[in-house]
């Protein structure tokens, strides 16, 4: 209760009222977010069984158009299934890797941050070496290579079973620099400070300042990178789910779902392609909009990159 | 005989997201030919602030928000912006503070002086060129020749200074505004570029506007001057008056904060607190807070400027008011 | 300088070797040399003779020097699929991805830079507006699909521009060019529009920012108080410092358009290094995508650096001026 009312009171949510577009963006992400965790209540068919589709029904306009099917809103995909609950179950599994990624990308790059930031020294150069490495590539060029790198390793059908947790670690080690670095600039911004060299002379052990004292210190800044991250890992997601590197089409993420409707767009049947594209641009674009709007808000010492 | 220049209650602001700020508040003051005017106060007085007002250049988002600046007769804040630029650089030639800022990095030192010229006379490249050489002759910089096509940061601080002086003078201007020319600079080589600035003033008949913090320097080289605080002027009158029987208590201030004012061994008179920030100034005299005769007057109505003994000597204070019925 | 240059090329050197080593764990861990060099149809006793000709069978060091003695040479293996060195394979599609992104660079300049300038003298009007709101909506839009899109316009609804292939080529002395068909530049009209898509919101943004920076500086308010006319302030005073971060940037982000290929090559059929990349992957084709990765590692390391070189000559100069 006491919290809530200095949430109530706070500047984060007097600019959020006063923000059209973050309200916005607020509301469509936390819809989507919704029906993604309520998919199997919400989508009109499970589209993860193949008793429910049938592939006579597959590439069925959606419903407004001459040949459409009232039973299919938006139409069906190559194999028949439902293209709305396709699309839902897709961006579940979107939503799912992005998340995940997130907290493998947070852990790799906050742990690196701390150590490099706290102990200083080689470690610190040669860890940073490494990130400042990383960080050149762009990200969605290390996951394709590790991707591509994991898949001759795992072989295509073991890593079509793994995909979900394979794509989880590609993406989130692909992905962690900028974690590191933020986390580093701050702990190099508090190590010297009062508290700690107080916290120190107590006796009390490196760890528990680390962790206890120094690392709350930056959790404003990860959850602005954080928010952005999601939005950028699930966009790798779909590039490599459209690479064919990524999730398979029994089980389409909404890229993999894009993959295959594309072949088909020469042959007239857009709505595959266009539904799910249309889908993963808002769902990008609330989160970026957010991220920027958090960014805005909060302002913490991001590492710019 | 009409004035050079002549600024007439002069208002600034400053449009901010929160409101607006006022940072000169009906400044006035008269500059004939071929005089010398010091500004003088501390950061934030709005001493450079008023040098930008008159050639129309303030940074976003400041605007001239009242009164008149008029420059040879011409009404500078009325002028279409393309009449604005002929007179830049032209009749009013600028001194900046930093003379390692001011150059740019990747142009030559012939490139950055002939283009003025050709910003506004409409002579070849050649002869603008002897101009240039000329002028660097003029300020008395070693080889001038050589340095004319080296890069700015092939010269040294007093150099660079020394150049700009050069550009300014490049177009024979009526006025030169100088903003803290020497500020940036080693000690003996500001005493150089003063010593030059004044010595060309003489030589070209130039008007000069030198802003600064220094009073000392502004003794050398102006025959007038005015204190400006917190964006008004409070006292002016010719240099020799005003140093010598300051009447504003801040100006009292500042020359009893100069070392050369004191007996050796003896401290430094400082004036306590700080100026006041353009989001708060004191209701009546701004500088009442820090004042060491201020009465309760000086809390409620803002003191207006006016004669004290001729037309050039004024002050804006109550109690100087009181002394002078 | 000299010892500058030389640390750059010592660092050069090591990020290489990372590279190699990356590149030759996989060979070793995934890859099979027996198979890419006779096939699948061998006897196990057979295969342990190959494999102890080839010294598939030596310690580890031993065959990663040895992979790095064949590397210099230009041996990266062979191709398990095209039954032809890596490398020759790699060179043979290189062309195609190297026009591909010389378009590419010639579009980014050619839009970015004029439109990055113009947000920053303008940033109010309602160009730059249009410009930033839709540099903000096109970070959100994945390069594929602008692909998609570009190929559903243009190719299949309005069929102006042909949507896959390189079209006809003219080979000059071994280089497959698509530069001198009237056929061959209309393919790549789309490919390279949606490659540049991927990077051209970062690089308006770049530009803007830097531009605003320069003209916020005093030498720029000394250029006014100079009177000069705004075309010569704005294009000759800042654009030239604007430029130096600038192409900084730009220098290493062609490296990386490179590996960037590898989306657009498989939504145009686009047959080169990035399409071939996919396909190796597809075929289990190990030596070939250890070949991919060091080359594209090497160019992105010969940019960076070359790059990074050519800054140091210049900024010395930039770095007093900006100091006191």
């Amino acid at each position: 209760m006491k919290a809530w009312n200095r949430f109530k009171n706070s500047y984060v949510l007097y600019s959020f009222k006063r923000d059209p577009i973050a309200i916005a963006s607020f509301s469509v992400l936390s819809v989507l977010v919704v029906i993604c965790v309520l998919a199997p209540v919400v989508a009109p068919y499970n589209t993860y069984d193949t008793a429910t589709f049938d592939i006579m029904d597959a590439e069925t306009p959606p419903s407004w158009m001459a040949e459409g099917s009232e039973t299919f809103m938006l139409g069906t995909d190559i194999q028949g299934r439902d293209l709305l609950s396709t699309m839902i179950y897709g961006l579940r599994v979107s939503l799912l890797i992005g998340c995940g990624a997130v907290l493998v990308q947070a852990f790799i790059g906050i742990l690196v941050g701390l150590f490099s930031g706290y102990f200083g020294g080689k470690l610190d150069s040669f860890l940073m070496r490494v990130t400042d490495i990383q960080f050149s590539i762009p990200y969605l060029i290390v996951a394709i290579f590790t991707s591509a790198i994991f898949k001759l390793a795992f072989g295509v059908g073991r890593y079509a079973e793994l995909a979900v947790p394979l794509l989880i670690v590609i993406i989130g080690v692909s992905h962690w620099p900028i974690y590191a670095r933020t986390v580093r600039a701050s702990v190099l911004g508090e190590k010297n400070k009062e508290y700690v060299e107080a916290a120190r002379v107590i006796g009390i052990s490196r760890w528990q300042i680390m962790f206890r004292h120094i690392l709350p210190n930056t959790l404003t800044s990860v959850l602005v990178i954080s928010t952005i991250q999601v939005a950028e890992n699930v966009m790798s997601e779909a590039a490599l789910s459209f690479l064919g590197l990524g999730m398979p089409i029994t089980k389409p993420s909404l890229g993999s779902l894009i993959r295959s409707g594309f072949e088909y767009i020469f042959s007239g049947s857009w709505w595959i392609t266009f539904f799910p594209g249309i889908l993963l641009v808002i769902f990008l674009l609330v989160i970026l909009l957010l991220g920027d709007w958090l960014r805005d808000v909060l302002n913490p010492k991001l590492y710019k990159g | 005989m009409s004035h050079l220049l002549e600024v007439i209650d002069l208002e600034v602001k400053f449009a901010l997201r929160f409101g607006e700020l006022t940072a000169i508040n009906g400044v006035s003051f008269t500059l004939d030919k071929g005089e010398r005017l010091g500004i003088v106060g501390e950061s934030g007085a709005g001493k450079s602030v008023t040098g930008f007002a008159i050639i129309n250049l303030l940074s976003k988002p400041g605007y001239i928000s009242g009164g008149k600046i008029l420059f040879e007769g011409r009404e500078l804040n009325r002028l279409p912006e393309e009449e604005m630029r002929k007179i830049r650089g032209n009749s009013i030639g600028m001194i900046f503070q930093d003379p390692m800022m001011t150059l740019n990095p990747v142009l030559t030192i012939s490139t950055q002086m002939v283009e003025t010229v050709l910003a506004h006379q409409n002579i070849s490249k050649a002869d603008a060129m002897d101009l240039a050489l000329e002028k660097l002759k003029k300020v008395h910089i070693p080889s001038p020749a050589k340095r004319l096509h080296q890069y700015p940061h092939e010269c040294s601080g007093g150099m660079r200074q020394r150049i700009v002086v050069a550009i300014a003078l490049l177009t024979n201007p009526s006025l030169i505004i100088a903003d803290e020319p020497s500020t940036a600079l080693d000690v003996t080589i500001q005493a150089e570029i003063m010593d030059l600035l004044l010595e060309l003033c003489e030589t070209e008949d130039m008007g000069l506007i030198l802003i600064t913090h220094d009073l000392a320097v502004v003794s050398q080289v102006t025959e007038k001057i005015a204190v400006m605080y917190a964006g008004k002027i409070v006292e002016t009158g010719t240099t020799e008056a005003v140093v010598h029987d300051p009447k504003h208590p801040y100006t009292q201030g500042l020359i009893k904060a100069l070392p050369g004012s004191l007996q050796p061994g003896a401290r430094l008179n400082q004036i306590p607190g700080m100026m006041p920030t353009l989001t708060d100034i004191p209701a009546g005299c701004a500088f009442h807070p820090r004042c060491t005769i201020s009465d309760t007057v000086c809390q409620m109505e803002v003191p207006a400027l006016i004669s004290i003994d001729d037309y050039d000597r004024m002050a804006a204070c109550h109690m100087v008011e009181k002394s002078f019925p | 300088m000299f010892a500058f240059i030389l640390r750059r090329i010592i660092q050069a050197i090591f990020v290489m070797l990372v590279i190699s080593l990356v590149g030759f764990s996989i060979q070793h861990q995934i890859g099979d040399p027996v198979r890419d060099l006779v096939g699948e149809r061998v006897t196990p006793a057979e295969r342990e003779v190959i494999r102890d000709q080839l010294g598939l069978n030596d310690p580890f060091y031993i065959q990663y020097f040895r992979f790095i003695k064949n590397a210099c040479k230009g041996d990266l293996g062979l191709s398990f699929f095209y039954k032809k060195p890596a490398l020759e394979v790699i060179v043979s599609k290189a062309p195609a991805t190297i026009e591909l992104v010389i378009v590419t660079a010639i579009i980014l300049i050619l839009v970015s830079i004029p439109s990055g300038i113009y947000a920053a003298i303008y940033p109010k009007s309602w160009f730059s507006r249009l410009v930033m709101a839709a540099s903000t909506i096109g970070v959100a839009i994945p390069v594929f699909l602008t692909a998609i899109a570009l190929i559903y316009l243009f190719g299949v609804e309005l069929n102006w521009l042909p949507s896959y292939g390189r079209g006809e080529t003219v080979n000059i002395w071994g280089w497959e060019s698509g530069f001198f068909t009237w056929d061959g530049l209309k393919h790549l009209v789309l490919p390279s529009i949606s490659l540049s898509s991927i990077m051209l919101p970062l690089f308006i943004r770049l530009v803007r920012a830097e531009m605003m920076e320069v003209l916020e500086t005093e030498y720029i308010k000394f250029a006014w108080a100079k009177g000069l006319h705004r075309q010569r302030v704005w294009f000759i005073h800042a654009f030239k410092n604007t430029l130096l971060p600038v192409i900084t940037v730009f220098g290493v982000q062609l490296g990386i358009l490179f590996a960037f290929t590898i989306l657009t090559e498989t939504v145009f059929q686009w047959q080169g290094m990035g399409f071939m990349f996919l396909e190796a992957v597809e075929r289990s084709d190990t030596s070939l995508l250890v070949a991919y990765l060091v080359v594209v590692g090497v160019i992105f390391v010969v940019v960076n650096t070359i790059v990074d070189i050519v800054y140091g000559y210049v900024n010395p100069m930039v770095r007093i001026v900006g100091t006191k």
